[in-house]
């Protein structure tokens, strides 16, 4: 019900007894924490952790407006690094999501309706349980005893290779970032491929196209609105995360997440932890910006 | 309704099966072993109850169980009134500003609403961290899932029974009371379950917002995968699963949508 199709005289009050609660809660718990974040990036850190004032009566104390942080954020190349690396991290994650949910995304869609809830509900199940449980299992599955190190290290073992180590490794943080996002990857996809129409493919085939070419002529151009919806649901959180490379992750396999929890719980700097908060920000804004109007333009053609 | 080329070959099979076996195999392994009579978490020696036995003796871990459930309990009756006057909001008065606000604490990495929550408590309200900080970050974040799926269910309704109810002489107030109160019901209960399971599940936003003194079920975990892993863990974790399966389910009777992919 938009407003053109209810023209309501007596909205007046009504639109602000229902809009007011959340909007008030959220101005408080989500606004205002975003405002002082930015605030906190551009002040000096307080002398017992914390921010120092931004005005004081006492000008010996440290106060006032700075872009320190900032300067020091791209003057050690090491920030950057670990930024690019949580790219690069991001990237593969969503580009393994994408190549192991199409085929899924692409049988459901394709399966008689009846069938297509439960395979559905067969993907959102295990992602219905806790976050930290299905990083836990891959520790269980890459530990040192277990079936598929023995498997892999025995393997290795034959070519006269050197074992390897799975869990705490740039391997193990990969995929299972692989594994907490696919279902982001698989739902809208299948959402897109649901509603192609299958004369399509029927005329594609008339005219002579194989089945290569059906798929790589049609069905994938149509489906780019969902693959573009998928990334960013799956680049976005993979990006930000920090709880993975803490648990699976070695000691050089730190991400954006985790230099962010550092500043702000270990090293207690929180001009810098908020001035790295809003570099991933920027960074989120920018995918999702993207993404959004690459899906936009190929939307289109459909 | 697919013609024969639309059908699916027996490599796409394959490839959604072996898909499947990675989304469950991690799980199963973990259930299995909290019944496995050995401290390793390697190899399958016997079946026992051995691990429940010590998950039932455990103080912490049920001093952690109870933080957790009256948080989600608190978190997600506030989150349910908040959300629903949300998606009410957005739906009906059409309010940008709002839609942005309640949509973007879902979308953006969670460390972000973490941290920022954390500076504004220490320096902003200078609130000891705890059951409240808690709570509020929790309802922050769950509001949106709440609205989306009160929204969704307003969309699916007909406008001509609002206008009918005015023509009929009812006030805003009757309207809402004996028209659009009992449609989105069913919403309104799945979006409270997804709430509580949300809470329940939180581990980064609790990470950076509770502080020293309270501990939740998934911080407890947390600590216990970083320090001793014993298959205690797997125990609690099969518990865990079975509970918020059972609220997903649950949420899914009263909005069927919720497990079709369609939000």
């Amino acid at each position: 019900m938009t407003k053109a199709h209810n023209p309501d005289s007596t909205a007046g009050l009504g639109k602000y007894l229902v809009s007011g609660p959340p909007f008030l809660f959220l101005l408080l718990m989500f606004a205002a924490p975003a405002v002082i974040t930015v605030i906190a990036s551009f002040s000096y850190p307080g002398e017992f952790g914390g921010l120092a004032p931004l005005i004081t009566s006492d000008p010996n104390t440290l106060h006032g407006v700075t872009l320190e942080t900032y300067q020091f954020f791209f003057s050690d190349f090491i920030y950057i690094e670990i930024f690019i690396k949580s790219i690069l991290m991001a990237s593969c994650t969503t580009l393994i999501c994408l190549s192991l949910a199409y085929p899924l995304a692409l049988l459901i869609a394709r399966s008689p309706s009846r069938r297509r809830d439960i395979l559905v509900l067969l993907v959102i199940l295990p992602f219905a349980s806790n976050f930290l449980i299905r990083i836990y299992a891959w520790m269980i599955v890459l530990g040192p005893q277990s079936a598929l190190s023995l498997l892999i290290n025995g393997m290795l073992k034959l070519f006269g290779l050197a074992p390897v180590h799975l869990l705490f490794s740039s391997f193990a943080v990969l995929i299972a970032l692989v594994y907490v996002h696919l279902p982001f990857m698989v739902l809208p996809l299948y959402t897109n491929l649901e509603k192609h129409d299958p004369n399509l493919l029927d005329a594609a085939q008339d005219l002579g196209a194989n089945a290569w070419q059906r798929f790589w002529r049609v069905t994938f151009p149509l489906s780019l609105p969902g693959v573009f919806a998928g990334t960013a649901l799956v680049f976005i959180p993979a990006l930000g995360m920090f709880a993975i490379p803490e648990i699976l992750g070695g000691t050089g396999d730190m991400l954006i997440g985790n230099l962010i929890k550092e500043q702000y719980l270990v090293t207690r700097d929180w001009p810098f932890g908020a001035t790295l908060s809003i570099m991933l920000t920027i960074a989120v804004l920018l995918i999702a910006w993207l993404t959004a109007k690459l899906g936009a333009r190929r939307g289109s053609y459909v | 309704m697919y013609s024969r080329i639309g059908r699916c070959g027996a490599g796409l099979w394959a490839a959604a099966l072996t898909v499947y076996v990675f989304l469950y195999l991690p799980l199963a392994i973990v259930v299995a072993y909290s019944f496995n009579d050995s401290r390793l978490n390697a190899e399958w020696t016997g079946f026992t109850w051995h691990w429940y036995q010590v998950l039932l003796h455990d103080e912490d871990m049920l001093i952690a169980a109870g933080n957790s459930l009256f948080i989600a309990l608190v978190s997600s009756l506030i989150s349910t009134v908040l959300g629903t006057m949300a998606g009410i909001a957005i739906y009906r008065y059409d309010f940008k500003v709002l839609n942005f606000m309640v949509m973007t604490p879902v979308a953006m990495p969670e460390i972000l609403l973490g941290v920022s929550l954390l500076l504004f408590y220490i320096q902003v309200l200078n609130l000891t961290l705890g059951m409240l900080s808690i709570v509020l970050a929790h309802v922050a974040f769950s509001i949106g899932f709440v609205a989306i799926v009160v929204r969704a269910g307003l969309a699916a309704l007909d406008v001509s029974i609002f206008e009918a109810a005015r023509d009929l002489g009812a006030s805003p107030w009757q309207t809402f009371r004996h028209v659009t109160y009992p449609l989105i019901l069913p919403g309104m209960i799945a979006g409270g379950l997804m709430a509580f399971t949300l809470s329940i599940d939180d581990f980064v936003i609790t990470f950076f917002t509770a502080g020293v003194g309270v501990q939740t079920l998934p911080l407890h975990i947390y600590s216990m995968i970083k320090t001793t892993v014993t298959p205690e863990v797997n125990a609690v974790s099969t518990l865990l699963m079975l509970l918020t399966l059972t609220l997903i389910l649950a949420a899914a009777r009263f909005a069927p949508d919720l497990l079709k992919g369609k939000y």
